[in-house]
């Protein structure tokens, strides 16, 4: 999801700059030409897969008519005389295993005994990935890309996709920064193209061990561990509420700390 | 409490609140030691150690540190955070090391900032 919105918008980005009205209209008439295609043929394709996206209820039972009508098709096709058999006969579950392709990798292929809970618990889990992962529960990761870094001149180091990374953790490019000078003990500001140049010397290894610390202590929800959080300030204080589980908690406000004075001492002091 | 609780209902020694109260233990935050590393010119760097309890001889502390790692440091008086051990080097890992061995700060207590 929040990869998407991005590229979409790079893309439309590179489609204005060169400022080609023909091929803008092309490239219009393609992508909107893809996706009609692209839907009738998921359509088709699961009518005649039966789908099995409509919830975990419907999942089971949509399973089963599959099952049957794999088992008339394919005994149609191979011998019509079984139909019968099959049908009257328990033990047509083999047929069926046979019949469909992707599923004749069952244990209790071959055998008369009845289903064991972790394979069934087993082969729903394999249906829901392959039909629809997101009900699956499988944790997709939220991968972040590396900070790029420049040196400009010696003294100072300049954060180029910084803006880049704020937008995928949701999180203020404000407090991001705030965060970022108080753990590198240093003193920095955004420049003209969003870009954060910070007083030091500091590696891109550097950047990503912070950013790191900052999601797990800002971003990241205790309970459920996902990256879809809130940062709402209340009454001076910050709190994070999680926008799957709706769990919320505090958070530590960003202190600075302690900062020794480094560099030349004016006459005063 | 909590024994009875997982005697009762649990077989497994599974405490649901022992994250908590660990939470609870940690969280006064100001019981929290933080070192801190600064960049200086060139490849040199201070490190700071803040928030050691008010009890300790900050003096006695700095001189043993001083002695382990070979470096120079000071007490430095900060008018909002009271004292402050410098020291010169990047010693973060040492210190806390130190501190933890010597029985100063529990492990869990010490927060090492910077990179």
């Amino acid at each position: 999801m929040a990869d998407d919105v991005p590229n979409d918008v790079k893309e439309d980005v590179a489609d204005i700059a060169p400022f080609d009205p023909t091929k803008k209209k092309k490239k219009k008439k393609v992508v909107i030409q893809d996706p009609a295609d692209d839907s009738v043929e998921k359509v088709t394709e699961q009518t005649e897969n039966l789908s099995v996206s409509d919830g975990l209820e419907s999942t089971f039972s949509g399973l089963k008519k599959k099952k049957k009508k794999a088992v008339d098709t394919s005994s149609l096709n191979e011998e019509s005389g079984e139909v019968g058999e099959d049908l009257d006969d328990h033990a047509g579950v083999d047929e069926e295993g046979e019949g469909t392709v992707p599923q004749s990798r069952f244990p209790w292929e071959g055998s008369d005994r009845d289903y064991e809970y972790e394979e069934l618990l087993g082969r729903v889990f394999n249906i829901l990935r392959e039909n629809n992962p997101e009900l699956a529960g499988d944790r997709r990761r939220t991968v972040m890309r590396p900070p790029q870094v420049l040196r400009e001149g010696t003294k100072k180091t300049v954060f180029v996709n910084f803006m880049d990374l704020c937008k995928t953790m949701h999180r203020q490019p404000d407090h991001v920064m705030a965060f970022l000078l108080a753990e590198l003990g240093t003193s920095g500001s955004l420049d003209g193209q969003q870009r954060l140049v910070v007083k030091g010397r500091f590696a891109p290894k550097n950047f990503e061990g912070i950013l790191r610390r900052y999601i797990n202590e800002y971003v990241i929800c205790i309970g459920c561990k996902s990256p879809d959080t809130i940062l709402s300030k209340e009454n001076r204080l910050f709190f994070l509420r999680c926008e799957k589980c709706g769990s919320g908690r505090s958070v530590a406000p960003i202190k600075a700390g302690f900062v020794a004075r480094v560099g030349r001492r004016t006459a005063g002091t | 409490m909590s024994e009875l609780e997982v005697d009762v209902q649990i077989p497994t020694a599974f405490d649901p609140f022992a994250e908590a109260n660990a939470d609870d233990s940690g969280a006064g935050s100001k019981e929290y030691v933080h070192i801190r590393i600064q960049q200086r010119n060139g490849r040199k760097s201070l490190t700071t150690v803040q928030g050691l309890k008010k009890e300790y001889s900050y003096n006695k502390i700095l001189k043993d540190l001083k002695k382990e790692f070979c470096c120079n440091g000071t007490v430095v008086q900060d008018p909002e955070l009271g004292q402050v051990i410098q020291l010169q080097g990047d010693q973060r890992k040492n210190v806390s090391t130190f501190l933890v061995q010597a029985g100063i700060v529990k492990k869990e207590h010490i927060k090492i900032h910077g990179f």
